[in-house]
């Protein structure tokens, strides 16, 4: 961001001057104000002010109470301090400089002297080696219950379509490397929908196909679906149906069933894909979140 | 009589004078406002919403979205850490009416564009609970039955474009169609991730 400056973001120096004379002459008439209208002396004859309603029933011009008067001048006399020390006049930035964002960069700044060194220390070191580092991982899990509970939930055990990270089985690859890349730069799954190609015949065949690859038994042509699974599915999810880390095609082989291993979620998979994403967060988080962050989810697994 | 007594007696006068007096605060605090770049300019790449985002946008407000959720981001380091980059009024231009907000009883979403998956989105808003158990949001399962076809949006984009959105002829007549097919869902979602995404995801 750019330094910002008040006089030249107004689309004229009139409405910076504008401003002061509204805001000095207004502190200027309250003062003429105060002591104009405190006359009357305490402790002396007070007088009606001379208005009557009602037949009889008169005001009094008493003074205002000492202590509450100068609370008037009190006031008063801060807003004059606080005009000169912070920006509130328009012509004037104020003596202590002081403006939103830049007290926002000193917090900041705060920060980095105190967490950065840290950051520093811990991207020198291996992910694997942070991984046994309890502070390193204390950390992480902060980190990992701020930005990725909303989806892979508070113990990391995922849900429907959000994969649990904690058993070892990976779409993307469960390599340190491979993490970060998931956490940097994001993933998009792109099962295309076969419906419309098979039909409903079809996409039955080839789910009882699929859920007899791992020992699951569902009505339905085994022979025909495994014929329309080699036409269709080997290119992402392999011959042997193990799937493939480089394009997130799951093990079909396996108990682990991202949206669910009942015949209805796997027709659904098979009739209208799946196209989950994991969003992109290296930009966002920086270099040393994403490495403190990748060294917990790799701890998550390698403990068990 | 003095101006005192006729203000004492006359409540039109008194009603006048009291409203030439708050009226001060207003001419120093708003009126310049008007008169600023930063307020009144738009961001660069910041571009009007899509007849599908600005439906989006309208349901949020139906639906009392921003009743919960702020959409401004304030310049503490304890924001942007979780939020990103704070919120800039010139990011807000097209916004009529603007719907930063003061209390949250969710978490702010004014960056929340690309942060989540739509899918993600369409589970949280059919049932948050089903991805945060925690959550006290209510359910809003009938955005995805409800259509939005054949709502009155180039009537909308027309309306916005004289309060100064620059929405072209082909983007009010091509509204309609882009709206053929979808539900409400597809609305709030393509209003939600887009917004705030002016600004890349540097904090």
């Amino acid at each position: 961001m750019p330094e910002y400056d008040l006089m030249s973001d107004f689309t004229s120096p009139f409405w910076a001057w504008y401003i002061f004379i509204i805001v000095a002459g207004s502190i200027i008439w309250l003062f003429y104000l105060l002591m104009t209208q405190n006359k009357e002396k305490r402790n002396t004859d007070i007088k009606p002010t001379g208005h009557k309603w009602d037949e009889n029933l008169e005001e009094l011009n008493t003074p205002l109470p000492r202590w509450w008067l100068q609370l008037f001048y009190a006031t008063n006399i801060f807003a004059v301090g606080y005009l000169i020390l912070y920006p509130g006049l328009a012509v004037f930035d104020g003596v202590l400089g002081w403006s939103s964002v830049g007290a926002y960069n000193e917090e900041m700044e705060a920060a980095d002297k105190k967490f950065g060194e840290q950051y520093v220390n811990y991207l020198k070191q291996d992910v694997a080696e942070l991984a046994k580092n309890k502070d390193a991982l204390t950390t992480g899990s902060r980190l990992f219950s701020t930005y990725c509970t909303q989806c892979h939930g508070s113990d990391a055990g995922g849900g429907p379509g959000f994969p649990n990270l904690r058993d070892g089985d990976w779409l993307y690859g469960g390599d340190v490397a491979q993490i970060k890349q998931t956490i940097a730069t994001g993933r998009q799954a792109a099962m295309p929908g076969w419906g419309a190609v098979l039909g409903k015949d079809g996409v039955k065949n080839v789910t009882a196909y699929v859920m007899s690859l791992s020992g699951k038994k569902t009505a339905g042509d085994l022979d025909a679906g495994k014929e329309k699974f080699q036409q269709l599915c080997v290119a992402c999810h392999g011959a042997d149906a193990q799937g493939n880390i480089a394009l997130g095609a799951p093990n079909l082989t396996d108990q682990t069933w991202l949206y669910g291993g009942s015949r209805r979620s796997i027709e659904k998979s098979v009739a209208d894909g799946r196209n989950g994403r994991m969003p992109a967060f290296g930009d966002f988080l920086g270099e040393g979140k994403v490495h403190l962050l990748t060294a917990y989810v790799y701890s998550l697994s390698v403990d068990n | 009589m003095s101006l005192q007594t006729k203000t004492e007696k006359s409540v039109p006068l008194l009603i006048i004078l009291s409203v030439i007096v708050i009226l001060f605060g207003a001419a120093v605090e708003i009126i310049p406002l008007f008169f600023m770049k930063s307020t009144t300019q738009p961001i660069d790449g910041l571009k009007p919403y899509t007849a599908l985002q600005l439906t989006g946008r309208d349901l949020y407000v139906r639906e009392g979205c921003n009743t919960c959720h702020s959409q401004m981001i304030r310049p503490f380091r304890a924001e942007t850490e979780r939020y990103g980059h704070y919120s800039l009024a010139s990011e807000f231009v097209y916004d009529r009416p603007f719907l930063w907000g003061s209390k949250r009883t969710g978490p702010d979403l004014h960056r929340v564009g690309g942060r989540y998956s739509n899918e993600w989105h369409r589970i949280h808003l059919i049932n948050p609970r089903d991805v945060v158990p925690g959550s006290v949001m209510p359910g809003y399962p009938w955005l995805a039955e409800n259509s939005v076809e054949g709502s009155n949006i180039a009537e909308k984009m027309k309306t916005l474009r004289i309060l100064g959105v620059p929405y072209t002829d082909e983007d009010v007549a091509g509204a309609a169609d882009q709206l053929k097919g979808k539900t409400e869902m597809d609305a709030m979602i393509a209003y939600l991730q887009h917004m705030g995404s002016t600004i890349p995801a540097v904090r």
